[in-house]
C-alpha cells in the first residue's frame, strides 16, 4: 500500500481486515470498508480506464454513483461482469478487476489513434458518412463501428449466480440515509411508524462519513442507535431505490456482499424488492457538478466532493499540491481540512467576491484564494501536473503547478426518483439546480434535493419530512422532535461565471463517459439540435451508463449560453428508472430456467411419469405427448397409440379442458344466449356439442355442456380457451345480465378428466362399474350420467373427439389417479393402453373435428363448417356482428380435408394452397392447418382452409412449401375422413 | 417557392468542416408559419416527416408544413426498439411490409443521411411443432411473394444462435424459427432528422412547438387547423399523431377504433458485441438486439390497460428480464440501464388505419400497434400519395378506417378483437 | 405499480388483475339485430386521455368484475370507482390513504 498516499489512521475502513484483490492479474491489498476506487488509489493507481470514443487517459472523477469513468470488468468465468463502477463496489476478499476498453493495455492503448482523428468523429459524425460506395456499404462499416463501440465484454456463460425477488410493504420509505434521511427515519420511526430506510452505500451517514466534526459523529452515532433500538425501523443498505412507479411503489436492489452470495446455499446475489409505501421520502441528496474547460478529463482531475471523501472517509492524500476550482462557498471548509492533512491547497474562485469569514477561513490555514479566476485548461499526459487560469487583472493566463485538481461548479440535486413519476424538474436559480417540480400526494422531500444545503437545516427539514410522512401513514401522535447538532455553517452561495465556457483548443468534456465535448454542443447547436432531448439525442450527451449525472445540467447550460437563452427556456430532461442500473438476473429473480412461468400439470402427472409418458408444453401446460409403451419416439408411437384406439380401448388423460359448474334457475337462459346453438330445451342427462362466439362474430371456442339436474349444467371448453371463457362467463353474469339468476364456477383444477375410447370402451366401462347401467339405451350417445367410484362422485359423458365410442369421466382431482389405475384394471384383459397428446390430436383431425389451430379468432361458424348449428330463432353473442358482409362472403378460406394425392413428399401444416393450373404466386387460397399420417386411410391426410371450401370437393390442388422447395398434389375432400355417418358413434 | 441549396453530407464533408472549422448548417429551417399550405401534417414524428417528404419528392407538392407540438421525433420514432422486418402473411400487410422494407434499404442515399439500416437478419422462434406450421405458413407466404424466408430446424437454430438456451432446464425448448435475413434494425432517431431535413430541403416548413388546438370546419370539409401559434390554412389535411389519434380525431368529432396503450422499450448497458441478430422468442412477446452503440435493446407485450403515461409498470421490466434470461442464460449478470415508455395506438385487428376520414380533405395515418416505425418509410409514401391523389395507394387500400363495419380487419397473429390484447 | 382498490379483498397489485377495456360504453340489448349499434360498441372507442371508466376482473383474487375511474394520464383512480353488486363498499378511504381492510 503506498504510503504516501494512505495516512496510518482515519477513515471509515477497518484496518484490522486486510483484503487481497487483483487488478489485471496484478495483486493488490485493501481494507475491509474500502471501495475498489479508494483501494486502488490507495494502491496508487490513478489511470484507470481509457474513454469511449477518443481512448484518452481517465481517472477517477468522483467517489459515487455517479462516477462515468471508472469502470471495470469484475470476476472471471461466468461470474465475469463487465462494467461495473468502482466507486460502488465494496471491496472483498478475491476480487478480480479489469480495465476496460484498450487493447493491448490501459497504460497503452492503440485505439489511442482515435484521438487523431477526432475532429472527424464530431458529434453526429456516422450520420453524415459511412453510406457509400453503394446501397447497403453501411454492412461493411458497421463490424467495425460495433466493435470499437461497446464498453466492457460480456461472456456468454450461463449465470452460476442466484437471484431473489421479495414484496415488502411499509408505512414510511425513506431513501437516502444521509443527515435528512437519517433524521426523517428517526422522526418518523419514534412516532411508531414502520419505516424502511434504504441506503445504496455501504455505511449510514451519507456526506456525514466525510465530515470529521465531532458534533456531527456523535450525531449520527446516536441517530443510528436508536433507529438499532426501533423494532419496527428496518434499514436497507446496499441497497439502491431503482424506480418510483405508481401507487407510492419503490422498486429496490438489495446487493449482497459478494462472499454472502454463495448460491450452493441458497443465497442470492442480488434481491429485487418491491416495496409498497403509504408515504416516501426523498432524501437522496445531491451530486457535484464539474467545471468544463479543457482537458478537464485528465487524471488527477476530480470532484471536490469526491476528494473530500477520499480524504476523510478512506484517508487518502490524494495531492499535495491541489488546486480547487470552484463557483461557490461548498468547497471552503472542506478544502481547510485538506490543507490541514499537509497539501499545499490553493483555491481558484471564478466569483468576484466572496464572503469575508470563508477567505479569512482558508487564509487561517495557509490556502491561497485567487478570486474571479476561471479555469481555461489542465495539463498534463497521463496526469495533471498544472493548470492554466484566467485571473482578473492579469493580462495572460496563469499557469499553476498542481497534481490534484479539485472541481466544485455547483450541485445537481438527485431528482431522479421523484421524475419517474412523471413530475418534471423545475430550475431554481435561487441553487442554480434542478429541483422537484412538487412532491406528489404521500410524497416528502428533504435536504439537498430541493437545493438545502445547510447542515442544521437539513436535518430540521428531515425530521419535519419524517413527521409528516408518518402522519400520512397513519401514526398521528406527536413525540419529541429528534436534536439537531450545533454545528456553524455558511450559508450556500455561488454565482455562474460572466462567461458560459472558457475558448480552448483543447477538449472540454461536458460528459465524460460518452466523450462528449463542448465542440460537439456547438456543432449540435449549428445545426438545430438545440432542444435538450435533439442534444442528447444527436450528441449521446448523458446516454452512457452513469445516465448523465455529472453531465445533464452542464450540457443544458452550456445549450442555453448557445443559444443565449435562460436555463429554464432551455429545457430539462426526463430521468428514466432505474436510478443506476440493475442486473437483469436480479429483475428476473427466481423466475429462471424451468421456473420461467410456472407448470399447469395434471392430477395424473405423477402417474404418466412413471409410465413412460413423455411430456410436451401446450401452453402452460405440460401433457404426455405419447407413451414408451407405444414407441420411442413420437413418430412411432403416436401410430401404435391411434391404432389402439380404433381397434380396442385407449384411455387418456383430458384433465386440462376446462370445466365449469353452472347453477341457477336461468343457468338454461344463459346458456341459450352464450352458445349460438339452442340449449334451452337440452334434456336432464344428455349433453351437447355447442359453440360460442367473441362479440365480433368469429368462433371464440367449443365444447361440450351437459345438464343433471334442473338448474345444474357441467361445461367443458378447450384447453387453450378454457381461462378466457371462464372469464367470459363471469362477465357476462356480473356485469351484462346481473338479473339472471345463475352462477358460473370454475371446477378445471378441482376435476380431473379421463377419456376412454375405442370399441371396446363399453367393455371397459361395464367391467370398471358392474353395477352401472352402461348399455347403449341407458347410455346413449351424448348421454350423461352422474355415478360413484365407491364414495366418490363421477360424472360420466358419452362424447367423442376421436369418432370412436368413447366416455368421458371426471372425478374430483385427488381421486383421478385412482380411477385411471382401476379402469388400467378393468381394460386390461381388453389391451387397454394410455394415449398421448399427439395421437389425441390426430384422432380429431382424421374425425374432422376443430381445434386451436382452426380456432384463432379469425374464424366463422361458416369458416369451420359449423354454420348449420346456429341458431336462427334467438339471439346469442356475436350474432349481429357475424352477419357483416365480409364474414359472410362465399370466398372465404373454409374448412376442406385433404388427401395426399401424390408420392413423395408428405403434406405439411403450414403449406400454402392454389387452384391446381395457377401460378404459385401470392398469397394462395388457402393453407393447411393440421396434418396427420392416417392409420385407418395409410395417408397423409390434412385439415385445411380453402377459398370457397367444399364446394371445391374432388378437385386436386397444389400445397406449396416453398421453404422446403416442395410442391405436393392433394384432393379437397370432406373434412371427416373417417365414419362419416357416425355409425361408430351409435354402436 | 424556396428550394434550398442542399449541402451534401459525404466523408469529404466531414474532412472539409473539420479542416476549415466551418459551422455545419441547420438540418433542417427553423420555419414559421405561413397563412395557407397546399398541405398540413400534423405531427413531427417518422410518418408524418416522412410523409412530408414524398409529397415533395414523388409529387412536386411542397407548400407543406408539419406541425409538431414538441421537438420533431419526440414520440414513438424515437423511442422504440427500432425493428425493422416484412414477415408478414396476410394478404395486403406482406406487400405493404415488402415494400417498406424496399425502401429501408436505399432510404440512407434517398435522403443523403445514413439511417444506418443494419439488415442483420431476423429469427422467431418457434417451441413446438405447432408454432413452426404457424411460422412455416408465415414462411411460405414471404417466399411466395418474394421475400427472402428461412425454416431453420433446432439444430440450425443452435448453429446460428449458439447462446440461446438448449439446456434441459429450458421451460419452453426452442423447437425451430423462421429467419428473414433482410430484416434488422435502423438507428431510430436519424429516421426523423433525414426525412426532416431532405423535406425541409425540398422546401416543406418544418414548425416545432406548434401544437394544433382545433380543426377549421366549413360545411362537412377540414379546411385548416387553429394552433398555438395562430390560424393556418390548407387545401388537406392529414393526422399522423401515434399516441394521441383519438385525441385529435375527438377536435374533428371523428370516433376511432383505438385504443392507446403503453409500450416499453429496455436497453442494457453497452457491451462489445453479444448478440448478432433480432431474436423473437416464441413463448411470449418478446424480442432482442444490440444497438451499434452496444446497448442490448429489448421489449415486450403493451402494459395492458389504456394509458398516456409514457412511464411503465416495474412489473413488466421483470416480465421481460424473465424472458430474456428465458432465452439467453448468459445475459443474467448484464444490467438494464434504462426503461421508457411510448404511446401505442392499438386497434381491434393489430393493424393500422390510413386513408381518407368521414370529413371532407381530412386524411388519417395512425393505429400502428406495434408496427409504426417499421412501416415508417412505406406509410409516407403511400399516404403521400393518398394526400396527393384523393385516394389510397392501392397498397393501402384494406386499411381503411370503415372496415370493420364490412369485416374483421387483418389480425396477422390471430390475438382477437381486444386493442389492449393484440 | 398501478394498485387497484378491490370492494372485496383491498387494495391489491393490477397484476392480480385482468383488464377488461372500456366500460362506460352501453352495451347493446341481447337481441339488438341492428349492425351499427354492435359495431359502434365492439370497435369505437373515446380513448380519453383523463378519466377512463374502464372493466377490471381481479382474477387472482375474489374474481369480480370491477368498474375503475382511472385517470389515464396519471393512473390516479377516482374515488368514484364503484362496483354496482357493492357499492357502499367503495365509499371507504382506502383509495386515498392506501390502507388496507
Amino acid at each position: 500500500m503506498n504510503a504516501h498516499t494512505r495516512r496510518p489512521q482515519g477513515g471509515h475502513m477497518d484496518r484490522s481486515q486486510v483484503l487481497h484483490f487483483s487488478l489485471e492479474g496484478k495483486p493488490l491489498v485493501g481494507f475491509k470498508g474500502d471501495t475498489l476506487a479508494s483501494a486502488l488509489l490507495a494502491n496508487g493507481i490513478r489511470l484507470i480506464g481509457r474513454s469511449f470514443k477518443y481512448h484518452r487517459p481517465r481517472g477517477f472523477l468522483a467517489a459515487g454513483v455517479e462516477e462515468p469513468n471508472g469502470l471495470f470488468t469484475l470476476g472471471s468465468g461466468g461470474r465475469t461482469t463487465p462494467n461495473v463502477v468502482g466507486t460502488t463496489v465494496a471491496l472483498y476478499d478475491g476480487l478480480i478487476a479489469h480495465r476496460q476498453n484498450a487493447w493491448p493495455s490501459v497504460e497503452w492503448d492503440w485505439m489511442a489513434i482515435n484521438s487523431l482523428l477526432a475532429p472527424l468523429l464530431s458529434a453526429g459524425f456516422y450520420y453524415k458518412t459511412f453510406m457509400g460506395p453503394c446501397k447497403g456499404s453501411w454492412m461493411f462499416y458497421e463490424p467495425f463501428i460495433r466493435r470499437a463501440a461497446g464498453l466492457g465484454r460480456a461472456r456468454h456463460i450461463k449465470d452460476p449466480d442466484r437471484y431473489d425477488t421479495r414484496h415488502a410493504h411499509t408505512d414510511v420509505a425513506v431513501i437516502g440515509a444521509g443527515p435528512a434521511g437519517l433524521a426523517a427515519a428517526l422522526q418518523a420511526g419514534r412516532r411508531g411508524a414502520r419505516v424502511t430506510l434504504i441506503e445504496q452505500d455501504s455505511l449510514l451517514g451519507g456526506c456525514l462519513l466525510s465530515e470529521s466534526s465531532p458534533a456531527l459523529t456523535e450525531w449520527r452515532q446516536q441517530v443510528m442507535a436508536e433507529l438499532a433500538s426501533l423494532p419496527r425501523v428496518k434499514i436497507l443498505t446496499h441497497t439502491t431505490a431503482l424506480g418510483l412507479y405508481d401507487g407510492h411503489t419503490l422498486a429496490l436492489v438489495e446487493r449482497r456482499d459478494a462472499s454472502a452470495a454463495d448460491p450452493t446455499r441458497g443465497q442470492a446475489r442480488e434481491v429485487v424488492i418491491t416495496l409498497r409505501t403509504r408515504a416516501l421520502i426523498l432524501a437522496t441528496g445531491a451530486i457535484e457538478r464539474p467545471l468544463v474547460f479543457g482537458n478537464n478529463d485528465l487524471p488527477g482531475v476530480m470532484l471536490h466532493s469526491a476528494v473530500h471523501t477520499y480524504s476523510e472517509r478512506f484517508a487518502l492524500n490524494l495531492g499535495s499540491r491541489i488546486l480547487c476550482a470552484t463557483n461557490n462557498n461548498s468547497v471552503y471548509a472542506s478544502a481547510c481540512a485538506l490543507a490541514q492533512h499537509g497539501a499545499e491547497v490553493i483555491i481558484a474562485d471564478s466569483r468576484p467576491h466572496i464572503d469575508q469569514a470563508l477567505m479569512e477561513s482558508a487564509r487561517a490555514v495557509q490556502i491561497r484564494v485567487l478570486t474571479d479566476a476561471q479555469l481555461i485548461s489542465a495539463q498534463g499526459r497521463r496526469h495533471v501536473r498544472a493548470a492554466t487560469l484566467a485571473v482578473a487583472g492579469q493580462s495572460r493566463p496563469t499557469t499553476l503547478p498542481c497534481d490534484l485538481l479539485t472541481l466544485s461548479g455547483g450541485w445537481n440535486p438527485t431528482v431522479h426518483l421523484s421524475s419517474h413519476t412523471g413530475i418534471a424538474p423545475v430550475y431554481r436559480a435561487a441553487v442554480d439546480a434542478f429541483v422537484p417540480g412538487r412532491y406528489a400526494s404521500g410524497h416528502y422531500g428533504a435536504g439537498a434535493i430541493h437545493g438545502c444545503y445547510a447542515l442544521p437545516e437539513v436535518i430540521r427539514e428531515g425530521a419535519t419530512a419524517g413527521q409528516d410522512a408518518a402522519m400520512q401513514a397513519g401514526y398521528p401522535q406527536p413525540v419529541d422532535v429528534i436534536a439537531i447538532p450545533a454545528v456553524s455553517t455558511v450559508p450556500y452561495a455561488f454565482e455562474l461565471p460572466r462567461t458560459a465556457y472558457p475558448r480552448t483548443r483543447q477538449k472540454a468534456f461536458v460528459d465524460f463517459q460518452t466523450d462528449v465535448t463542448t465542440q460537439d454542443l456547438t456543432i449540435a447547436h449549428e445545426e438545430g439540435f438545440v432542444s435538450v432531448e435533439h442534444l442528447k439525442r444527436y450528441t449521446t450527451l448523458g446516454m452512457g451508463t452513469d445516465q448523465g449525472k455529472t453531465s445533464n445540467v452542464n450540457g443544458i447550460q452550456h445549450m442555453a449560453a448557445l443559444r443565449d437563452v435562460p436555463i429554464p427556456s432551455a429545457g430539462t430532461t426526463t430521468f428514466r428508472p432505474p436510478y443506476t442500473p440493475v442486473s437483469i438476473g436480479a429483475l428476473a429473480g427466481r423466475r429462471v430456467g424451468q421456473h420461467f412461468r410456472p407448470i399447469r400439470r395434471s392430477p395424473l402427472h405423477d402417474w404418466h411419469a412413471t409410465h413412460g409418458g413423455v411430456f410436451t408444453e401446450a401452453g402452460p401446460w405440460l401433457r404426455v405427448w405419447y407413451y414408451q409403451w407405444a414407441g420411442s419416439s413420437v413418430e412411432s408411437a403416436y401410430l401404435e397409440e391411434m391404432r389402439v384406439v380404433r381397434q380396442g380401448v385407449g384411455l387418456s388423460d383430458v384433465s386440462s379442458l376446462g370445466k365449469i359448474d353452472i347453477q341457477g334457475p336461468d343457468a338454461a337462459e344463459f346458456l341459450n344466449r352464450v352458445y349460438v346453438n339452442g340449449f334451452a330445451k337440452l334434456p336432464i342427462g344428455k349433453a351437447r356439442y355447442g359453440v360460442m362466439l367473441n362479440d365480433d362474430g368469429t368462433v371464440l371456442d367449443d365444447g361440450t355442456t351437459a345438464r343433471f339436474s334442473d338448474t345444474q349444467y357441467f361445461m367443458t371448453t378447450t384447453t387453450a380457451q378454457a381461462v378466457e371463457v371462464m372469464s367470459r362467463l363471469e362477465f357476462l353474469t356480473q356485469q351484462v345480465w346481473p338479473e339472471l339468476a345463475v352462477n358460473v364456477t370454475s371446477l378445471s383444477d378441482q376435476w380431473a378428466g379421463l377419456c376412454i375410447a375405442g370399441p371396446k370402451a363399453r367393455a371397459v366401462l361395464q367391467n370398471a362399474f358392474p353395477t352401472l347401467d352402461s348399455s347403449d339405451a341407458a347410455i346413449p350417445y351424448m348421454g350423461a350420467r352422474e355415478a360413484s367410484l365407491g364414495e366418490v362422485p363421477l360424472r360420466l359423458l358419452r362424447l367423442s373427439f376421436s369418432g370412436e365410442l368413447a366416455y368421458e369421466l371426471y372425478v374430483p382431482s385427488e381421486y383421478g389417479q385412482a380411477l385411471w389405475e382401476h379402469l388400467l384394471v378393468a381394460g386390461a384383459h381388453l389391451g387397454i393402453q394410455p394415449y398421448g397428446l399427439e395421437a389425441l390430436a390426430s384422432l380429431r383431425i382424421e374425425k374432422g373435428h376443430v381445434a386451436g389451430l382452426e380456432l384463432d379468432h379469425r374464424n366463422t361458424l361458416d369458416d369451420l363448417g359449423l354454420g348449420k348449428m346456429a341458431s336462427r330463432d334467438k339471439a346469442y353473442i356475436g350474432r349481429a356482428l357475424s352477419q357483416r358482409p365480409g364474414l359472410k362472403a362465399m370466398d372465404r378460406w373454409s374448412l376442406v380435408g385433404l388427401r395426399l394425392t401424390t408420392t413423395g413428399s408428405p403434406l405439411r401444416g403450414g403449406a400454402v394452397l392454389f387452384a391446381k393450373d395457377e401460378p404459385l404466386t401470392g398469397h394462395g387460397r388457402g393453407y393447411i392447418t393440421s396434418v396427420t399420417w392416417s392409420t385407418e386411410l395409410n395417408q397423409y391426410i390434412a385439415l385445411a382452409l380453402y377459398q370457397g371450401g367444399l364446394r371445391h370437393e374432388g378437385e386436386e390442388i397444389v400445397c406449396a412449401y416453398p421453404l422446403k422447395n416442395e410442391y405436393t398434389r392433394a384432393t379437397i375432400v370432406s373434412p371427416v375422413f373417417i365414419d362419416p355417418s357416425g355409425a361408430r358413434l351409435h354402436v | 417557392m424556396k428550394a434550398m441549396h442542399r449541402s451534401r453530407y459525404s466523408a469529404l464533408s466531414l474532412v472539409r468542416h473539420a479542416l476549415k472549422e466551418m459551422p455545419w448548417r441547420r438540418a433542417w429551417r427553423a420555419a414559421t408559419p405561413q397563412p395557407h399550405y397546399d398541405v398540413i401534417i400534423v405531427g413531427g414524428g417518422g410518418h408524418g416527416l416522412a410523409t412530408a417528404y414524398y409529397l415533395a419528392a414523388n409529387h412536386g407538392i411542397r407548400r407543406v408544413a408539419v406541425l409538431e407540438k414538441s421537438y420533431i421525433g419526440s414520440g414513438n420514432v424515437g423511442r422504440n426498439t427500432t425493428l425493422v422486418r416484412s414477415n408478414y402473411q396476410l394478404p395486403g400487410n406482406t406487400q405493404f411490409f415488402e415494400h417498406s422494407l424496399k425502401l429501408w434499404e436505399s432510404l440512407s442515399h434517398t435522403l443523403n443521411y445514413n439511417v444506418m439500416l443494419s439488415q442483420r437478419g431476423q429469427v422467431v422462434l418457434a417451441h413446438g411443432p405447432a408454432q413452426l406450421d404457424v411460422l412455416a405458413r408465415k414462411g411460405n407466404t414471404m417466399l411466395l411473394n418474394g421475400i427472402d424466408a428461412e425454416l431453420l430446424d433446432r439444430g440450425e437454430v443452435m448453429r446460428l444462435l449458439p447462446y440461446l438456451d438448449y439446456s434441459s432446464e429450458c421451460r419452453f425448448p426452442i423447437y425451430g424459427g423462421l429467419l428473414q435475413r433482410r430484416a434488422g434494425t435502423v438507428r431510430h432517431d436519424a429516421v426523423a432528422w433525414g426525412y426532416a431535413r431532405a423535406a425541409s430541403d425540398l422546401g416543406v416548413d418544418i414548425i416545432e412547438h406548434c401544437e394544433v388546438t382545433g380543426f377549421i370546419e366549413n360545411q362537412g370539409r377540414i379546411t385548416g387547423v387553429d394552433t398555438t401559434q395562430g390560424r393556418i390554412h390548407a387545401g388537406r389535411t392529414a393526422i399522423a399523431v401515434a399516441g394521441h389519434s383519438s385525441h385529435l380525431a375527438a377536435m374533428a368529432g371523428l370516433r376511432l377504433p383505438i385504443e392507446s396503450h403503453l409500450l416499453q422499450a429496455f436497453v442494457t448497458e453497452a457491451i462489445k458485441p453479444f448478440v448478432d441478430h433480432v431474436i423473437s422468442f416464441g413463448a411470449e412477446l418478446f424480442y432482442i438486439s444490440q444497438s451499434d452503440k452496444g446497448g442490448l435493446v429489448f421489449g415486450g407485450h403493451i402494459d395492458g390497460f389504456n394509458s398516456y403515461t409514457q412511464r411503465g409498470q416495474f412489473p413488466k421490466a421483470q416480465d421481460v428480464a424473465e424472458c430474456a434470461v428465458a432465452l439467453i442464460p448468459s445475459i443474467s449478470r448484464l444490467r438494464l440501464l434504462r426503461h421508457w415508455g411510448g404511446i401505442q395506438d392499438m386497434t381491434p385487428d393489430g393493424s393500422p388505419f390510413i386513408g381518407r376520414t368521414p370529413l371532407r380533405d381530412l386524411y388519417f395515418n395512425g393505429g400502428w400497434c406495434y408496427q409504426g416505425f417499421k412501416a415508417t418509410p412505406a406509410s409516407g409514401w403511400c399516404f403521400a400519395h393518398t394526400l396527393a391523389h384523393e385516394e389510397e395507394h392501392p397498397l393501402i387500400r384494406h386499411l381503411a378506417l370503415d372496415r370493420f363495419e364490412r369485416h374483421n380487419g387483418f389480425d396477422e397473429y390471430g390475438l382477437g378483437l381486444w386493442p389492449y390484447r393484440q | 405499480m398501478l394498485r387497484i382498490p378491490c370492494p372485496h379483498c383491498g387494495l391489491r397489485d393490477y397484476t392480480e388483475f385482468q383488464y377488461g377495456g372500456d366500460a362506460s360504453k352501453i352495451r347493446p340489448v341481447h337481441t339488438e339485430e341492428c349492425l351499427a349499434p354492435w359495431h359502434d360498441h365492439v370497435f369505437l372507442f373515446d380513448n380519453p386521455k383523463g378519466v377512463h371508466r374502464e372493466y377490471w376482473q381481479h382474477r387472482l383474487g375474489c374474481r369480480q368484475w370491477l368498474i375503475i375511474d382511472r385517470h389515464t394520464a396519471t393512473n390516479v383512480i377516482e374515488p368514484t370507482t364503484r362496483d354496482p353488486t357493492n357499492s357502499d363498499l367503495m365509499n371507504s378511504d382506502l383509495m386515498n390513504t392506501g390502507r388496507q381492510p
